[in-house]
């Protein structure tokens, strides 16, 4: 399941010696093409782990179902807080539903 | 580097190190590794090859949502009592009791090392860790394995990330340490290690699956698809002897969408249905335990109302409240996040409409079943020097994520025993050069050479393993002369990897994977031959001998000789250390 990057976010990671999606993505997917946009290199081979969206600085990346086993228009939107998480989730209806909660440290 | 086309081994730099403790792969297994070695002695040398980046490698990449195994003592729980139940989870075995209970009495332990660095763990009402199963544990784990990267790192372990190994580094009989290459800066690396820790998960990618017919997602698989199992491989090349490769693990998973049904059916009570509506394991399974009943038959339960007319199946989510269903999907978010995003494509309430299951592709992964390198209770292989854990150690399974850290401490204590007795002997230069011969050759053949790319060959693997050795699309039936033809096509792809081609590292990385996976595949189906009986049904079917031959209660071993290639299949002895029925958990 291909990561779909929006390339008027991305900015490949200007400052970094390679950005970030590339450094983290397990599969070795993600690259920089010579426009300076990260995209990825074999779509098909993308476990959708969604490292690379949770730790885009920019917010341009998005995990996308393929059409063959989803319908069109469902969104997944992860924001990283500190020792938090909130994922807002779009159905193809429109609903829109939000998960918020603790990923570090104690639950009291 | 992958602009620049190298036509000259000499142009590629070798790097050479020396540690005393080598970990190849950085995942779960690998971390707690490193941290076990750096706390029992902080000036020792641990360094960790590892062909990802250590804060997202290996299975653990998207997150947890649960401990599989913890025991809660205050609830009666005993070591003995996990490893009766794993026994009979296996259908009473044949498993290492040895292995599993040396496991679990240090377990805790290890889950509580995973709370204090910063996992939270749901508690109960009296302040116990929340049971959602026996012995599951519910956890907030979408950080899992960034904490776990962060502890071997301020430990103090060397982390060579994007450096992928590719065989073992042998003086005489022993290991002493590993090859590889650097997936970033294509240079050639020889790690030199006292000890070395073989901690790089299993095997997917060995069989096709359901998803890949009709659909751009190569990739659909529950088991991490970047574990090829390449620490097989350069064990099975390297001599050493390999367990239980027959006993595959294949699971029910929601369909289309190869995700979690454990969590839905075991977490949450949604029963598997059928198209019919009826409850498939009290309906049909009873006799052997119900929702009770052993994995493999869980497996193979909802695959058989397909074969028998009563598909579709389904995890009956309508037992669920909103605010369960949320609740659950929260759970989801922690383990297989497009998983949520899948269901909310598909539109659906699942508090209305039931989902979807269906059986995965069969993966070697010796956490989860036996499979895997034979090894002491040192944890160390058959060949000295060289320790295996995690889904790389076989014998004893069920070990999940807190059996699996677990054996990586373990491994590191009987590594930590073994390396103060040696020392380390000089480099042998031509086992080193052949090494980089091999690696490179995939890429000194270069992108127009008229040979076969790897994505070619391993769509043909996985293709005929599926067709011949029991996939999926075959649910998992196979016979003699199907596994016969098996072998023969895996010998034509081995025979023909020298014309496998590379244009960037990225595909030389490809290339060396799928000849990971001809090893494995290999070696798997002359356990498969040699199992002439049907133990786990689902995970081993033998259409030829459908029933349990109680002369093979006992492990199926193979070691394939370096120098001719010959596999030689053989069996050991169960040894049943706990009493009691075998089959009663």
């Amino acid at each position: 399941m291909p990561p779909k990057v929006d390339r008027e976010k991305c900015d490949g990671c200007k400052v970094e010696k390679e950005p970030l999606c590339e450094q983290v993505c397990p599969g070795d997917l993600m690259t920089l093409g010579e426009d300076k946009k990260a995209y990825c290199r074999m779509a098909r081979d993308c476990w959708d782990c969604m490292s690379c969206v949770k730790i885009c600085p920019k917010g341009a990346m998005e995990t996308r179902i393929p059409y063959q086993i989803g319908y069109h228009g469902a969104k997944l939107i992860p924001l990283m807080g500190t020792n938090t998480i909130t994922w807002t989730l779009i159905d193809i209806n429109g609903k829109v539903e939000r998960f918020h909660y603790i990923n570090r440290g104690s639950l009291d | 580097m992958s602009a620049k086309i190298i036509k000259n081994l000499d142009e590629i730099p070798t790097e050479i190190i020396e540690t005393d403790l080598l970990i190849i792969g950085g995942g779960n297994a690998g971390c707690f590794a490193a941290y076990e070695a750096k706390t029992q002695n902080p000036s020792l040398r641990v360094t960790i090859m590892e062909k990802a980046h250590i804060s997202r490698s290996g299975a653990l990449a998207a997150g947890m949502d649960a401990i599989n195994t913890y025991l809660r003592e205050d609830k009666g729980e005993t070591p003995e009592k996990l490893v009766k139940w794993s026994r009979a989870q296996m259908g009473g075995g044949p498993i290492r009791e040895d292995l599993a209970l040396s496991n679990a009495e240090i377990l805790n332990e290890t889950v509580d090392l995973l709370e204090e660095w910063g996992l939270p763990i749901v508690r109960d009402e009296g302040g116990q860790y929340k049971l959602r199963g026996r012995y599951d544990i519910s956890i907030q784990g979408e950080q899992l394995k960034p904490i776990m990267a962060e502890k071997a790192m301020e430990a103090g372990a060397q982390v060579l990330n994007r450096v992928a190994a590719t065989n073992l580094l042998i003086e005489g009989e022993r290991c002493i340490g590993a090859m590889g290459f650097g997936v970033r800066d294509g240079k050639f690396y020889v790690i030199r290690a006292k000890a070395t820790i073989v901690s790089t998960g299993g095997a997917c990618g060995i069989y096709k699956s359901p998803v890949t017919d009709y659909s751009g997602s190569h990739h659909q698989t529950w088991m991490c698809p970047f574990n090829v199992g390449t620490g097989y491989a350069m064990g099975i090349r390297a001599g050493a002897e390999m367990t239980s490769l027959e006993q595959r693990w294949v699971a029910v998973r929601t369909k289309d969408f190869c995700g979690p049904v454990d969590t839905i059916a075991v977490g949450y009570g949604c029963l598997m249905i059928n198209g019919k509506g009826e409850r498939i394991m009290e309906e049909r399974y009873a006799h052997v335990g119900g929702e009770k009943a052993p994995r493999f038959f869980r497996l193979n339960a909802p695959m058989n109302e397909w074969l028998e007319g009563r598909g579709p199946t389904y995890v009956d989510t309508r037992v669920l409240d909103p605010e369960e269903a949320k609740d659950l999907r929260t759970d989801l978010l922690n383990e297989r996040p497009t998983f949520v995003l899948f269901l909310a494509s598909l539109g659906i309430d699942i508090t209305k409409e039931p989902v979807e299951i269906y059986g995965s592709d069969p993966y070697i992964v010796g956490g989860h079943t036996g499979s895997g390198y034979w090894v002491g209770i040192d944890r160390m292989t058959t060949v000295p020097g060289l320790f295996a854990a995690g889904e790389a150690a076989g014998g004893s399974p069920n070990k999940f994520v807190g059996g699996c850290g677990s054996e990586g401490r373990l491994a590191t204590r009987g590594a930590l025993g073994y390396l103060k007795k040696v020392s380390l002997p000089p480099a042998d230069s031509a086992q080193v050069e052949q090494e980089k011969k091999r690696v490179f050759a995939p890429f000194l053949r270069g992108p127009e050479f008229d040979g076969i790319n790897p994505v070619e060959m391993e769509e043909r693997l996985q293709r005929l393993m599926d067709e011949y050795a029991g996939g999926v699309h075959q649910f998992y039936r196979m016979n003699e002369e199907r596994l016969v033809q098996a072998l023969k096509h895996i010998r034509k792809l081995q025979d023909q990897a020298e014309l496998l081609y590379a244009g960037e590292l990225h595909d030389l990385m490809s290339a060396h994977e799928v000849i990971d996976r001809l090893n494995v595949a290999e070696v798997l189906v002359h356990h498969l031959l040699f199992r002439k009986e049907t133990r786990w049904p689902g995970w081993q079917t033998r259409m030829d001998y459908p029933e349990v031959d109680p002369k093979l209660d006992c492990f199926v071993e193979s070691v394939r000789d370096p120098k001719t290639g010959e596999v030689k299949v053989f069996t050991r002895p169960y040894e049943q250390l706990i009493p009691g029925d075998r089959t009663k958990g």
